[in-house]
């Protein structure tokens, strides 16, 4: 898999990010880069941001421990609209909730919209192809929409107006089992909300 | 794995009603004409032989059930001259049950049943002789799961999957239904508000409670072995990650800090330790955590990778877990560490409160079935007809 820079630090980042788990593990093949520590990275209560340093992607969450979310229920009765952010739905690796750059694109379309038009929100859908157990496609579904809600947040969408949820495999656009049905499943679906 | 050999010059085995709660000893029948006896004191996943019983004298539905509920349990079918228990009765009315040791020429059940159904009649006599030779009998628990697909519900139902019962009508999305200890009660997430909440169900009046609703996905609850504490994964603060708070939902504590998924939480029996699926180098892993916080350690699974979905035996000594490769493995593996033991091509596997028989999902056949681990005697569950019937939890 060919990384682009964003995606190589990306992968940094989540590698380093490790540490704050706290299972004896050193990250494997890991750079450093200029201005971080690894091992410190990411550590509760440190506030090193992830993945940052002189030269990194601005891109990247500078919250340490991930930006909180709203009261779900402000958004209860808003208007949902699905079909407005279509073409924005944005596709994942097996087994990853990196975004990848080829679909940062979709991303600002959504970003731009919210920021130009108050009272909306966003909700993001997280979805996995069917190779993976229940639970483990639930949270993996969930981490594809946060890693989403990252970059709207990164790109100066406010975190109160960008919901989340996960599928898991429960809901696949494509019931085949091939490589291409798999693909398509791995998504992020954005849903326009309006108070 | 060590054992303890004897001999004996006659015929003359001796039981061990050693089935105490945690232990997995028994006994394997002297053969006629030979005269030795091996009394296994530890059990070996996957390869321990059955405990030979024959049975006679029940018909239809009756033999059928004490079948299928002995089986589960370890238990093999032979003639009477080679087995250790002889299982006998009759079922034209009432069922009358009886069983004894034959080699030790003890009388271990003798009983009449009545009332209920002739079903739960059987169900009773399996528990009663099971429970003679001092094990904890399943024949009369119950199992929820999760049935349906893009939209499901939560079934309760036997063991064996009789008389099932929708507990939801939500008409949405439901998921990992977990009993609360003791009680005919469950948590699970539904995606009744919109975004998927863990709500507190008692089946018993019917009222349901909100436990977590957060923004994002609160999912997998774990309820504590005394029933005091729920583990949950949230991603109420931007990251999906373990959570532990009362079980009416108050005092919720961050246990992990990770961008990486952590899934699956599950309680050790002492309620100490909480089990979970994370990544650790972007390889999956099960690790555990202390309940009240602190660094999470992994339980490497030596040979077998992706492990996800943990569940802790009531007696301590097991984690039972999926490993995913070609297929999805159910396997087991020491709770302090060891060598990891695969058994049989499913995922999700449930404890029941015997220690030794676990419930499980098929993704081949879209149900359930049951797993005795230290035979691997499998049976089907029956299954409710509109959908999968997936995410099992076993009632302790």
């Amino acid at each position: 898999m060919k990384l682009t820079k964003f995606g190589y630090l990306l992968t940094i980042g989540l590698t380093l990010g490790l540490g704050a788990v706290g299972c004896k593990h050193h990250p494997q093949g890991v750079t450093v880069l200029p201005g971080s520590r690894p091992g410190a990275v990411g550590e509760a209560g440190a506030g090193n941001p992830l993945g940052n340093g002189p030269g990194a992607d601005a891109n990247a969450n500078p919250s340490g421990t991930g930006t909180p979310m709203g009261d779900p229920a402000e958004w209860a009765n808003a208007t949902r609209d699905e079909k407005k952010f279509e073409a924005d739905t944005v596709h994942f690796d097996y087994d990853s909730s990196a975004v990848k750059s080829s679909e940062k694109s979709k991303v600002e379309d959504v970003a731009s919209f919210l920021k130009g038009t108050p009272g909306t929100g966003v909700e993001i859908e997280g979805h996995c192809d069917e190779r993976g157990t229940d639970q483990y496609n639930y949270s993996l579904g969930e981490r594809r929409a946060l890693a989403l809600r990252e970059e709207l947040i990164a790109m100066g969408v406010d975190g109160s107006r960008v919901l989340t949820k996960s599928y898991g495999r429960s809901r696949p656009v494509d019931t085949g089992h091939s490589e291409a049905a798999h693909a398509r499943n791995r998504r992020g679906v954005f849903i326009l909300l309006t108070k | 794995m060590s054992g303890i050999f004897r001999k004996y010059n006659r015929c003359g085995a001796w039981s061990i009603a050693a089935f105490a709660a945690g232990s997995l000893a028994f006994l394997v029948s002297c053969v006629p004409g030979e005269a030795q006896i091996e009394i296994n004191r530890q059990v070996i996943p996957g390869s321990t032989p059955p405990i030979w019983v024959s049975m006679s004298g029940f018909t239809g539905l009756a033999a059928q059930v004490i079948e299928f509920d002995l089986y589960v349990q370890g238990f093999g079918f032979t003639n009477a001259e080679n087995a250790q228990y002889l299982i006998s009765g009759s079922n034209t009315g009432d069922l009358q049950g009886r069983a004894v040791d034959r080699v030790n020429k003890s009388p271990l059940v003798s009983k009449v049943y009545t009332g209920a159904t002739p079903r739960r009649q059987a169900h009773a006599f399996t528990d009663d002789f099971v429970q003679a030779l001092g094990q904890k009998g399943i024949a009369q628990t119950k199992i929820a799961f999760n049935v349906g697909g893009a939209n499901s519900e939560i079934y309760v139902a036997d063991f064996d999957g009789a008389n099932p019962q929708a507990v939801t009508m939500d008409k949405t999305l439901v998921a990992a239904p977990c009993w609360a200890p003791g009680r005919l009660a469950l948590f699970y997430s539904s995606y009744k508000l919109g975004n998927p909440a863990i709500f507190f169900h008692d089946l018993s009046t019917g009222t349901r409670k909100t436990i977590a609703w957060y923004g994002g996905s609160n999912l997998s609850p774990a309820v504590s072995p005394d029933g005091k504490r729920v583990a949950m994964i949230l991603s109420k603060d931007g990251w999906t990650d373990l959570y532990v708070g009362d079980a009416g939902g108050g005092n919720v504590k961050r246990l992990t800090k990770s961008r990486e998924d952590e899934s699956s939480p599950c309680w050790s029996p002492d309620g100490q330790w909480i089990c979970f699926a994370a990544k650790i180098n972007e390889r999956r892993a099960i690790c555990k955590i202390a309940a009240t916080g602190g660094s999470p350690q992994r339980i490497p699974t030596p040979g077998f990778s992706n492990p996800t979905e943990p569940d802790w035996s009531p007696d301590g000594k097991w984690i039972a877990f999926t490993s995913q490769g070609g297929g999805f493995q159910i396997c087991v593996v020491p709770s302090q560490g060891g060598q990891v033991t695969g058994l049989v091509a499913g995922e999700d596997p449930s404890w029941s409160r015997n220690s030794r028989t676990l419930v499980f999902f098929r993704r081949s056949t879209g149900h359930l079935s049951l797993l005795d681990v230290p035979t691997k005697q499998v049976k089907d569950v029956a299954r409710v007809s509109s959908g999968e019937n997936s995410q099992p939890s076993w009632a302790r």
